[in-house]
């Protein structure tokens, strides 16, 4: 079984962002740039699945500029077997993203497409269930362990306080979160076996933005702690701000 | 608590480095922070190797990386493989000096010096770390000058071997499952007469023990090696070795990585104590404003930069195959003179938090003192150096 892993370069999330002078945009000087780490679940995903049945080709996807390259090889040292990119600059606008992405994957083979539940760059959570309504197939969003077999995939789904297993009709599109699929570490061997797998260019499809970024603004600066009391008695306070106030616990 | 390790590059080396290196580099940082700065500083305090690491070591890579694929090694470059000792040593120098004997003295001279035979049996094993490896040079009474060494290899009527000798000093001796053993097979001080032998740590008359009482490199094996009656087939004597200048190959293998690793512990310190005076108030404002601190950091970066730009400058002449053992000595005694220093000003700036193993700073303070002192003292590569230059050796 052949999987289809679409991924996204964007920026460490160590790292610290800064607003470029047009203020619509970041500064891209001096910015790490990573694998969004829920691709990385998703690859994880795709490895696992393959490895276990035995079979099948795992390639990765991505749409970006030329240094978008460079991710997609350390996709290939963690073991991916191929990955095609579609050169272009992505927007925001993940409508338009869906639509070039589909239109690469409507003459795959692949009986899953994995995405990572969003990117950490912009957090919209929008171009795989997009991409699975522009292809025509069932989407399981949020999976955190999957399991599959002829003709169906079984995922358990993270809601809010549980899981929910559903099962979907393959071909079909999930996209992962955190759960079972704990990115492995690149090996060594990995990365120079890695130089010798295919990574074909493509154009991507020209798609219009309908979605433009007006400006960006830093978060507001952090409000100072609290001191709730001192010793003991003061845990049954601090117990219940966290609960009801911070919803932490 | 701390962010992760991003580690130190004030003057874009990363420009400077491939792809693929950035990758090794990556990859390694990445294991290292989340296996072992977790558990190294209660392993040094247990005085213990962590060798539950090594299966780990040995899957991702890393032993012997810059060795041909062929024989179950990553096959890398010279840059990337020093990149994983500097990332290795961020971490601990007992795990670099481990992947340094195991890959730079113990993989090495068998690829370079061994037979077909003994490539194709141990290369792969010591790779995945299947099998672990020791380098007995030193002895007890010839350290600095190893050619004087009396262990003695004595050629028997059948062609095999007798060996006999004490080695000391011997990292992963205890835990070695093979150990290639340096002896003179003719009359003491022939230097041509050094041979190295591959010689499996369960031959009857092998023993080694561990060296009490260390105060450095506490997450190490360190032991001694007794060698009597140790007999062996005439297929134990590594072929190519020809005399000293064999072992001194392989010295100079592990010096360049160690030039690499002392690098890694130096960022490592820097980047405690710049983290610990942004944080550590005194006098109503953080350390970090205060000008002493700011000259001990700003010196810490000077001295990280350059030795970063040396040992880089270093491997991409040995991957042009012009590096000479005499720059190695200069890279080696440099770094390791500078993560020492740095490692002591960071542990001062902690104040009385520096003496603890919860930091990492006298941690890498302790152990640097002993890589100061092997793979040739800084004193020994100050005399290489002296004889390039003027011609006299001074030894
Ligand atoms: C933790 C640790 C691990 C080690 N691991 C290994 C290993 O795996 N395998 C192995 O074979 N060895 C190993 N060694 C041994 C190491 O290489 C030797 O300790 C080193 O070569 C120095 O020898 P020595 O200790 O006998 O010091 P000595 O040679 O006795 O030197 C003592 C002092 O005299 C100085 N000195 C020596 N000669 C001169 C001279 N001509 N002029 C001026 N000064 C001089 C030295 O610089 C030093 O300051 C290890 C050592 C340590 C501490």
């Amino acid at each position: 079984m052949n999987i289809t892993v679409c991924v996204k370069r964007v920026p460490d999330t160590e790292t610290r962002i800064r607003i470029a002078a047009s203020g619509n945009e970041i500064d891209e000087g001096g910015v790490k740039y990573v694998l969004s780490p829920y691709d990385e679940f998703a690859l994880e995903a795709a490895l696992q699945v393959v490895e276990e049945a035995g079979s099948g080709r795992v390639t990765v996807l991505s749409f970006g500029g030329d240094a978008t390259k460079e991710s997609l090889r350390s996709a290939l040292a963690l073991g991916a077997h191929e990955a095609v990119l579609l050169k272009g600059e992505p927007t925001m606008d993940g409508w338009a993203t869906a639509q070039v992405l589909a239109s690469e994957l409507e003459g795959d083979d692949a009986a899953l497409v994995l995405f990572g539940v969003k990117a950490v760059d912009d957090d919209q959570q929008q171009v795989g269930p997009m991409v699975a309504e522009l292809l025509g197939r069932p989407c399981a969003t949020a999976v955190a362990a999957m399991e599959v077999g002829d003709g169906v995939a079984t995922c358990w789904r993270t809601v809010e306080g549980g899981q929910e297993v559903v099962e979907i009709d393959l071909p079909a599109v999930a996209t992962v979160t955190k759960g079972k699929y704990e990115p492995r570490y690149a090996s060594l061997r990995g990365i120079m076996a890695a130089k010798r797998k295919p990574l074909r260019e493509k154009e991507a499809a020209v798609v219009e933005p309908g979605f433009v970024v007006e400006s960006l603004e830093y978060p507001p600066p952090r409000p100072e702690g609290r001191i709730v009391g001192e010793g003991p008695e003061a845990t049954a306070e601090l117990v219940r701000l966290l609960r009801e106030e911070a919803k932490a616990i | 608590m701390a962010s992760r390790f991003a580690g130190i590059d004030f003057y874009d080396v990363d420009s400077l480095l491939a792809e693929e290196e950035r990758m090794v580099r990556d990859a390694i940082r990445e294991w290292v922070e989340d296996r072992v700065m977790p558990i190294i500083g209660h392993a040094y305090v247990e005085r213990r190797f962590p060798k539950e690491l090594v299966p780990e070591i040995g899957e991702l890579g890393m032993l012997g990386a810059n060795l041909p694929e062929e024989y179950g090694c990553a096959g890398l470059g010279n840059v990337s493989y020093g990149l994983i000792m500097q990332e290795l040593e961020r971490g601990d120098s007992g795990l670099r000096s481990f992947a340094s004997v195991q890959g730079a003295l113990v993989m090495y001279p068998i690829h370079a010096f061994g037979s077909e035979e003994h490539r194709r049996h141990w290369l792969p094993k010591l790779a995945s770390g299947e099998k672990i490896g020791c380098f007995g040079l030193t002895e007890p009474d010839y350290g600095s000058n190893p050619a004087g060494m009396i262990t003695t290899a004595r050629e028997t009527a059948d062609g095999g071997w007798v060996l006999n000798g004490t080695k000391m000093w011997i990292t992963n001796g205890s835990m070695a499952d093979v150990a290639v053993v340096w002896a003179q097979t003719r009359a003491p001080g022939d230097a041509k007469g050094i041979r190295g032998f591959v010689v499996p740590t369960d031959t009857p008359g092998f023993s080694a023990r561990d060296q009490k009482g260390k105060l450095s490199l506490l997450a190490s094996d360190t032991s001694e090696l007794v060698l009597q009656d140790v007999r062996l087939p005439a297929s134990a004597l590594m072929p190519g070795s020809t005399g000293m200048r064999s072992p001194l190959m392989c010295l100079t293998q592990a010096r360049y990585g160690i030039s690499w690793g002392a690098v890694g512990a130096a960022m490592a310190c820097f980047c405690e104590a710049v983290d610990y005076a942004g944080e550590r108030v005194m006098f109503d404002g953080p350390i970090a404003g205060k000008q002493i601190q700011q000259v001990r950091i700003a010196d810490m970066l000077t001295s990280i930069t350059q030795g970063q730009l040396l040992c880089l400058r270093l491997g991409r002449l040995k991957d042009e195959g012009k590096m000479t053992p005499q720059q190695v000595s200069l890279a080696k005694r440099a770094n390791v003179d500078m993560a020492c220093n740095i490692a002591r000003e960071a542990r001062r700036l902690l104040g009385a938090n520096g003496i603890l193993a919860e930091y990492s700073s006298m941690r890498h303070m302790a152990n640097l003192e002993s890589v100061y002192t092997y793979e040739g003292t800084h004193d020994i590569h100050s005399l290489v150096l002296g004889q390039t230059i003027t011609g006299i050796g001074a030894f």
